[in-house]
């Protein structure tokens, strides 16, 4: 029936090959959309220095090994929290001051911040990547009959998936999330009830950048650590925000798994495209749902 | 601006761009007019519309591009070449306005800055670009068959002709009737389309003149240097132009050239410095926007012209 339709079908290891990689990629797409949204959601800033932030905690990550011989599995705890009050004290001393002023303020504010981040780590390290190694425990693979999986690989979309999840369930279903979405509606009632909003402020910002530092981490031993590892995915992930719209939790979560499939399949089909098709999709998203897929209308 | 004053200001502005390249380096003086004019249409936008575009290096080196392809491969001449580049601009300019302004604020930087990524990787990737190493060795002809541009003085004069024509655009755009509809617009959209005015057309009407005048500029920058390169299309280039509006001051008349000019200096005197570029760049931001949000010609304009009162610093509409 589609016999004019000339896409070669490729061989099924080949695909589910390619599937892998774009659930890998949509691991990375959603945990950074994810600390994207929930720091839109208290600050109302879009945080240009999130892809800076996940570069240092994958720098995090290799600075523990090669400095101080910490393997992975600390690093995957300590460099979060490292990256994290790194961004506290950006919080505290920078974005503080921009309350009250249009939001572009902040925007233009992390950007200078990612500029000041990625040319002292460039100026370091060079553009060239620095080799992390699989911890051993992850070394190797399992053969699935119909395609091989790398461990690692399987590891990161199992735990970033666990991840997204607990975030989702912090912020709707605890008491710590009501808050938050509390203050997110009326930061002047909930303060009036005497909860130190300011701090959930910090706290929020801080718990955003942590889950861009953890990304980083896991992604150190699959991509090489390089100084533009953030840059070059950022505005990916901002077209995969545009595409969710940044109302929902779990919309920001969801949409970032499937555009990273998506991804991975227009590299099996149509490879020339599979840079831009996030973009494409974004584009047509705008024109039929300008307000994101899971958005509130503006 | 009392008019003496200005008059003054302006006549001394004129001498000094006539007298220029016997006084500096004129290719540096050359690419600081094409980074100027950018600079202009891009503050056409923010500073008067209140759209923060992330992408506009898609029109500037998207131009640059087409006028290189242009003048090297079909033997286009120069005026025309430059042509063809903002009649491109304008049209990719009028694709993406007409996708970016369905969202406004943050989004719309965001979706401009995404959709310029897209021109970026068409332009590492398509088969007539040049891949990593752009459009080389593009000539620079005769200007109407007449003028020969490889004399640094006739190359000079031609940019400054284009950018004094970009710059005349914006203000007229700026000082008319639908200059007060754009601004009205940025400081509260529903009023202006309870006064009916159609608010989504001017917008985009807007967008598409600043992309053609980005254009414009990227397409004479093509001329001068000789080149179109992958860092013309990339997103530094989209922030680099922010930063000069940003420095020299937001919807200010002079605010982009003077940016523009200082921060082309910058880079000239640490081009030996690396990355460290980069990192002062981000700090110029930083400070920028924590303690002097009106930028140079905001705070010292008011001073040199002798105008008592300052004018309320322009700030991009929120969205």
């Amino acid at each position: 029936m589609f016999s004019w339709l000339h896409i070669a079908m490729p061989p099924a290891p080949a695909l589910f090959a390619q599937l892998l990689v774009g659930l890998i990629n949509g691991s990375f797409y959603a945990l950074l959309s994810l600390g994207l949204a929930i720091i839109f959601g208290l600050l109302n800033i879009i945080n240009f220095a999130h892809g800076a932030q996940y570069m240092m905690g994958a720098f995090c990550a290799w600075f523990l090994l090669d400095w101080w011989g910490i393997g992975y599995w600390p690093a995957l705890v300590i460099a979060p929290f490292a990256v994290g009050a790194v961004g506290i004290a950006i919080e505290r001393l920078l974005l503080r001051r921009l309350a009250g002023l249009d939001h572009l303020y902040g925007l233009l504010l992390t950007f200078g911040l990612a500029l000041v981040i990625e040319g002292l780590f460039r100026q370091r390290y060079g553009s060239s990547g620095l080799p992390y190694t699989i911890p051993a425990e992850l070394i190797g693979g399992k053969n699935l009959g119909f395609m091989f999986l790398p461990v690692y690989r399987g590891w990161v979309v199992v735990f970033s998936l666990t991840v997204c999840l607990a975030t989702w369930f912090v912020i709707e279903r605890t008491r710590l999330g009501a808050l938050l979405r509390a203050a997110t509606e009326n930061a002047t009632l909930v303060q009036a009830f005497g909860i130190d909003v300011p701090r959930l402020v910090t706290l929020t910002y801080g718990a955003g950048v942590a889950l861009a530092a953890l990304a980083g981490v896991l992604a150190a031993p699959i991509y090489q650590v390089s100084p533009l590892m953030g840059a070059n995915i950022i505005i990916v992930v901002f077209a995969v925000v545009v595409i969710g719209g940044m109302g929902s939790i779990l919309g920001a979560i969801v949409s970032g798994f499937a555009l990273g499939l998506i991804e991975g399949l227009t590299k099996v089909f149509y490879p020339e495209a599979s840079n831009t098709i996030i973009f494409v999709i974004m584009a047509l998203v705008l024109l039929v749902k300008p307000a994101g897929l899971f958005g509130r209308a503006a | 601006m009392s008019r003496r004053a200005g008059l003054w200001w302006s006549i001394a502005l004129i001498a000094l761009a006539l007298a220029a390249p016997f006084l500096f380096y004129p290719v540096f003086v050359m690419r600081a007019l094409c980074l100027a004019l950018f600079a202009c249409a891009f503050d056409l936008l923010l500073g008067y519309v209140g759209l923060l575009s992330f992408g506009h290096a898609a029109f500037y080196g998207g131009a640059a591009y087409v006028t290189a392809h242009c003048v090297k491969v079909w033997g286009f001449p120069p005026e025309l070449g430059i042509v063809a580049g903002a009649a491109a601009a304008a049209l990719l300019g009028s694709v993406f306005g007409w996708l970016a302004i369905r969202r406004q604020g943050i989004y719309f930087a965001m979706i401009t800055l995404a959709l310029a990524q897209m021109v970026a990787f068409f332009a590492l990737q398509a088969p007539f670009t040049g891949g990593e190493d752009g459009i080389q060795a593009v000539p620079r002809g005769r200007l109407l068959g007449l003028i020969d541009l490889n004399h640094p003085l006739a190359m000079y004069y031609f940019v400054l002709a284009m950018f004094v024509v970009g710059f005349a655009i914006v203000r007229r755009a700026v000082n008319s009737p639908f200059g007060q509809v754009i601004t009205a617009i940025r400081e509260n959209e529903p009023r202006a389309v309870s006064l009916g005015y159609r608010a989504e057309r001017y917008k985009l009407l807007a967008f598409v003149l600043s992309a053609a005048l980005a254009g414009l500029a990227g397409a004479t920058k093509c001329l001068v240097l000789q080149f179109a390169a992958l860092s013309d299309v990339d997103w530094t280039t989209s922030g680099e132009v922010v930063l000069m509006t940003l420095v020299g001051g937001v919807g200010t008349p002079l605010g982009p050239v003077v940016g523009a000019f200082v921060i082309v200096t910058m880079e000239n005197y640490l081009a030996q410095a690396g990355s460290w570029v980069t990192v002062i760049e981000g700090l110029i931001f930083i400070v920028c926007v924590l303690t002097f949000r009106r930028g140079i010609v905001g705070v010292i304009a008011p001073c040199l012209t002798g105008r008592a009162a300052a004018p309320p610093a322009p700030e991009p509409s929120p969205p």
